[in-house]
């Protein structure tokens, strides 16, 4: 983004309503068990709260992710949901068998754990990758 | 008559989406514009699982406190796969629109007949 | 050229139409795609998985190397869209 949409009015608004979309996404991706929700739709309202920053600040935000941070992010979330299958590999279990992850709860219990988990990853894949794409269509024009 | 059709009324409406989409893609010369169809073409596919998905008189695949029953939810598995299929399907288009800029880029139109004289060139 | 477009396209459109009558009534408890493997989900995922919501426990736990592959292949898309464009990583924000 070259030229932002930045003015007094769309400042204090973005302020306002980021921390609630934030809180809205955070709940989305947790509450996925027991209601509509779950690791795409909380990365995806996640990704739009930093584009919103970015549509009102331009990439000179304060707060935010940077370009390198969303790639970091991406990276991450596909390295935390193959991380955990490997980890149940690692007990002796079948590629992507939460159950048998050492935590001290009983089976169906470490399964919600294991599932939050690779939730929380995809979360993170998809907050990344629609940022880096979002950052990529709008960097044209940026060198000259 | 009107009970006769209206269980495939879902499957026509799914069949219209993909032929707008398909006409998009195969009549107009504008690239932007295929595009567009081409994400009219994919909702129809969407449209139409969710409509697979479909039970009489079912809810939500999310369980209720005391309800057992099988057939009170509809199909679980058409909602999990259209999930992921929407989450794609914007990076597709993501990039598509990156492909987009670089032919723009390249031969400054977007409108195929003018792309095609100027690769002859 | 005109023509053979306007061909296909009357072609797929009679094969969608002509399908659609071939399919389960929408709403239909038996059809088959409602009968296979989604009962199972149904009857046993809240007991195996831990998940109320359906959805979630086929999305992460039955089909977690499905959702796996899609994560990969979205994570494929970003990447891909900042090689096409050729997008210099270092110019947004104040990252070191």
């Amino acid at each position: 983004m070259r030229t932002p949409f930045g003015s007094a009015v769309l400042d204090a608004a973005c302020r306002l309503l980021v921390p609630f979309v934030l809180i809205f996404a955070v709940y989305v991706i947790a509450h996925g068990h027991d209601s509509p929700g779950g690791g795409f739709q909380g990365g995806t309202i996640l990704a739009a709260a930093v584009i919103l920053i970015r549509l009102v600040h331009g990439q000179d935000a304060i707060w935010g992710l940077t370009r390198v941070g969303a790639l970091r992010l991406a990276c991450g979330g596909v390295a935390v949901f193959a991380g955990i299958g490997f980890l149940s590999l690692l007990f002796a279990g079948n590629y992507l068998d939460y159950g048998v992850l050492p935590l001290p709860l009983e089976t169906v219990k470490v399964r919600v754990m294991g599932t939050l988990g690779i939730e929380i990853g995809v979360a993170m894949a998809v907050t990344g990758v629609l940022v880096l794409i979002f950052d990529a269509l709008t960097a044209w024009g940026e060198e000259d | 008559m009107w009970e006769n059709l209206s269980g495939y009324l879902n499957y026509w409406l799914a069949a219209v989406l993909l032929l707008i989409g398909l006409y998009g893609m195969l009549g107009r010369p504008n690239l932007v514009k295929k595009l567009m169809a081409m994400n009219i073409l994919q909702v129809a596919a969407i449209l139409f699982f969710i409509a697979l998905a479909e039970k009489t008189g079912a809810t939500a695949p999310i369980e209720v406190k005391g309800l057992h029953d099988v057939s009170a939810y509809v199909n679980p598995l058409p909602h999990a796969l259209m999930l992921t299929a929407i989450v794609v399907g914007v990076s597709t288009t993501g990039v598509a629109l990156a492909l987009l800029i670089r032919i723009h880029r390249h031969f400054g139109t977007l409108e195929e007949p003018e792309i095609l004289e100027r690769m002859r060139l | 050229m005109k023509a053979v477009t306007w061909v296909v396209f009357a072609l797929a459109a009679g094969v969608l139409f002509y399908a659609a009558s071939d399919l389960p009534r929408v709403g239909d408890i038996e059809s088959p795609a409602s009968v296979h493997v989604s009962p199972r989900y149904i009857a046993k995922s809240h007991d195996e998985t831990g998940a109320p919501n359906f959805v979630t426990g086929v999305l992460a736990d039955y089909r977690g190397y499905d959702t796996l592959g899609e994560t990969t292949v979205i994570f494929t898309a970003g990447l891909a869209c900042l090689l096409i464009l050729g997008v210099r990583l270092g110019a947004g924000g104040d990252d070191k």
